[in-house]
């Protein structure tokens, strides 16, 4: 099944630009500056190896019957990838990930096939964390990468569609599907 | 006009912290205490009647542009719900002493729009008989007024609102249909339908204060599936429209500013003392009207104690904060052998009242409810597994498809002993007491819900679905609808405000809230609520 811009923009449009990281709206709401203060400025290079790093990851973690992982993913970040705190949270969490393939695997994860990027992911233990954007490497993790990427995929409708929801909790997918049936 | 009300109106959630003027208002008319559906309908109808308004709310003003980050966190597993609307445990501090605990912060969202940011959008009118539980059912109190005396003030509030609704067999007459059409119902409530007409069960469309179509200015509903907490679209319901409006009209609506006190003498209140980021103040006006739900207005009240009432304000009586009820859930769910088509959208468009009005002292009116979301939401269970991949998609397609389960609201009988009190041992943030809920359930409601659960292992039986749980009298809780804790009625010995929702002890002292009912019925309140409110508005505005 393939994946569209259609999806990624529908995910975008479930998740906004992801300021649900903890302490986002409060800061807002108390109109505290810390936005961004120790993370990498929004845009640029470094941002095209997140990008690479997250489809890489997305690869393992999507069903291997979804095609179009690339567009979808970059779209999604496109997005995402603002000067907000969440936008650090991921940079941050890439890059913890990029040191743990270098040190382990001797390669960018991207760079790494794709049965070592989901060892490589599994020996992070983030298959078992919970995720904390505040908390343990793997729970941050979780947070920001595994999370992040699922919940782009499964809040979009061919995500959605794949598991039997044309209309998965997120999407604004109208008021027409609830009254269909089962497709024969 | 209130001419505070336009520059600080413009001001929102991204001014730091001391720019915002939370400084009082002279010369103020009316001060409402509380911006939820109660305070904001107040607030807009007696601003745009050309009175000086003044709203103060403990919490703060939700940025509209935050909705789907709220979103965000109602799906991700790290957050649980208060944490949605940014629930402060010291500010929301409570104690429970009561039999069964009770989860206030589940329960409620403090903030500019109140509960009605995170409720579910139901609005039922109550029964002609739920407002004469005594006379016609044999327990409980009656109401001072009639169903004759609210049903205007429904129809407008159906107005203010907007309600989607269609035909009802059972609900009390109406002078006409609701503002919008009923949202068609679901593919599982076809399943249902058959079942049910087997049993003669009558299934009939829900009201919802949620747009079918465009209403007010406000977008038709475009089927997010989070209502409960957090709408993005703005179809459903909130107190944020009538706080606008009421600041259009020129009314001051001050956020972060707990009411510590209401400062009075023997007739009348003369101040509501608040705390604020940047001090405390002391808002004075010609009314007050208390609007800050069933737990903070028994809780203000019984704080702003003195000599000439010792037992609280407007509590000669004794019983502010006594007769807390909430309605109980009571639910059955399983599995069919076919698709269900479950979790397109986060509402109901089924239900069944046909059992309401059988009431009597034995078994109290319930009502039935048809669920649209039974079962795991996908996208919520892949952020909770240890898989991923073909093995996750695997799992999700095995947890969803054929879940189908039914609700149902049953009434809980008013007892003194079900109370909120102050706990004198723990203090909130700025050295008060926190609400002591002290909760019990009688056994009238416990009979209640096995009754509504036969009913719906019938319908679940007759579908042929396999029950795989259930909520009963052991494990019910409660439905999030805190009432009575400041009853209306015509003696000043048994109720605290009188049938235009006035205190019986001080002429200016107005009570706008689920609070004031004597008995819950069986329906979502909010409707009643809202119509209590306009009525009360029109008694406020007759004395100004």
């Amino acid at each position: 099944m393939e994946l569209t811009r259609r999806d990624a923009v529908a995910a975008l449009g479930a998740l906004g630009a992801g300021t649900a990281a903890a302490g986002c709206l409060q800061q807002e709401a108390t109109g505290e500056d810390g936005a961004g203060s120790d993370g990498d400025e929004a845009g640029g290079d470094s941002d095209e190896a997140v990008g690479e790093t997250m489809v890489a990851a997305a690869e393992v973690l999507y069903p291997s019957a979804v095609d179009g992982v690339g567009e979808f993913v970059e779209t999604f970040l496109s997005g995402r990838l603002d000067d907000g705190p969440h936008a650090d949270g991921v940079r941050a969490a890439v890059d913890a990930l990029e040191t743990r393939a270098e040190s382990w695997y001797g390669d960018r994860f991207a760079a790494l096939e794709a049965e070592d990027r989901e060892s490589l992911l599994e020996e992070t233990g983030v298959a078992v964390a919970a995720e904390d954007p505040d908390g343990t490497t793997a729970e941050q993790l979780r947070y920001y990468v595994v999370n992040e990427l699922l919940l782009a995929f499964y809040s979009s409708p061919t995500g959605g569609e794949l598991v039997g929801i044309e209309n998965p909790q997120g999407h604004a997918g109208g008021v027409d599907s609830y009254q269909r049936g089962p497709r024969a | 006009m209130g001419a505070g009300g336009v520059s600080r109106a413009a001001q929102n959630v991204d001014t730091p912290v001391g720019s915002v003027d939370r400084t009082p208002v002279e010369g103020a008319d009316v001060c409402i205490v509380g911006a939820g559906p109660a305070g904001a309908l107040i607030a807009s109808r007696l601003a745009e009647a050309g009175h000086e308004v003044v709203v103060l709310d403990a919490g703060p003003r939700f940025d509209p542009v935050d909705r789907l980050a709220r979103q965000e966190r109602a799906i991700r597993p790290f957050y649980d719900r208060p944490a949605v609307w940014e629930s402060d445990p010291e500010r929301d501090a409570h104690s429970n002493s009561g039999e069964r605990f009770y989860p206030l912060n589940h329960a409620r969202v403090k903030g500019i729009g109140g509960s009605t940011l995170h409720w579910q959008g139901m609005v039922m009118r109550l029964h002609e008989a739920d407002f004469n539980s005594a006379s016609e059912r044999g327990v409980g109190v009656d109401w001072p007024i009639e169903y004759s005396d609210l049903q205007p003030y429904y129809a407008a509030a159906e107005r203010e609102l907007g309600v989607a609704g269609g035909d009802n067999p059972f609900a009390p007459p109406r002078e006409g249909p609701r503002p919008m059409p009923e949202f068609q119902p679901s593919y599982s409530d076809s399943l249902f339908a058959e079942a049910c007409d087997e049993l003669g069960i009558a299934m009939h469309s829900v009201p919802n204060a949620r747009n079918s179509e465009s209403y007010d200015g406000r977008s038709q509903c475009v089927g997010y599936g989070t209502c409960q907490p957090v709408c993005p679209s703005g179809a459903k319901y909130d107190a944020t429209v009538h706080i606008e409006r009421a600041e259009e009209a020129g009314a001051t609506v001050v956020d972060r500013a707990p009411v510590q006190r209401l400062v009075h003498d023997v007739d009348s209140i003369i101040a509501a003392e608040y705390a604020t980021p940047d001090g405390e103040h002391r808002q004075e006006a010609d009314q007050f009207v208390v609007a800050a739900g069933g737990v903070e207005t028994p809780r203000l009240l019984l704080l702003s104690d003195s000599d000439h009432y010792p037992n609280g304000l407007a509590n000669s009586s004794g019983l502010v904060g006594k007769f807390f009820m909430d309605h109980l859930f009571a639910g059955t769910g399983g599995v069919l052998d076919e698709p269900t088509r479950q979790g397109h959208i986060g509402f109901l468009t089924s239900e069944s009242h046909q059992f309401y009005d059988e009431a009597d002292a034995e078994v109290g009116p319930f009502k039935l409810e048809f669920f649209n979301y039974a079962g795991p939401s996908p996208v919520e269970s892949a952020l909770t597994g240890d898989d991923w991949g073909d093995a996750l998609l695997e799992r999700l397609r095995s947890e969803y498809g054929t879940h189908i389960a039914m609700g149902g609201l049953v009434e809980s009988v008013p007892s003194a002993e079900s109370y909120i009190g102050l706990d004198p041992d723990e203090t909130d943030a700025h050295g008060n007491p926190v609400p002591d809920v002290h909760w019990s359930v009688d056994d009238r409601a416990l009979r209640t819900i096995e009754r509504a659960n036969e009913i719906q292992e019938q319908i679940l039986g007759e579908l042929g679905a396999e029950i795989t749980w259930q909520v009963g009298p052991e494990d019910t809780g409660p439905a999030y609808h805190h009432m009575g804790t400041t009853r209306m009625g015509d003696d000043p010995a048994a109720s605290v405000v009188d049938a235009d929702c006035r205190s019986h002890d001080l002429d200016n002292c107005w009570i706008a809230s689920s609070s004031v009912f004597p008995t819950g019925g069986a329906m979502n309140p909010t409707l009643t609520i809202a119509a209590l409110a306009l009525r009360c508005a029109e008694g406020v505005d007759t004395v100004l």
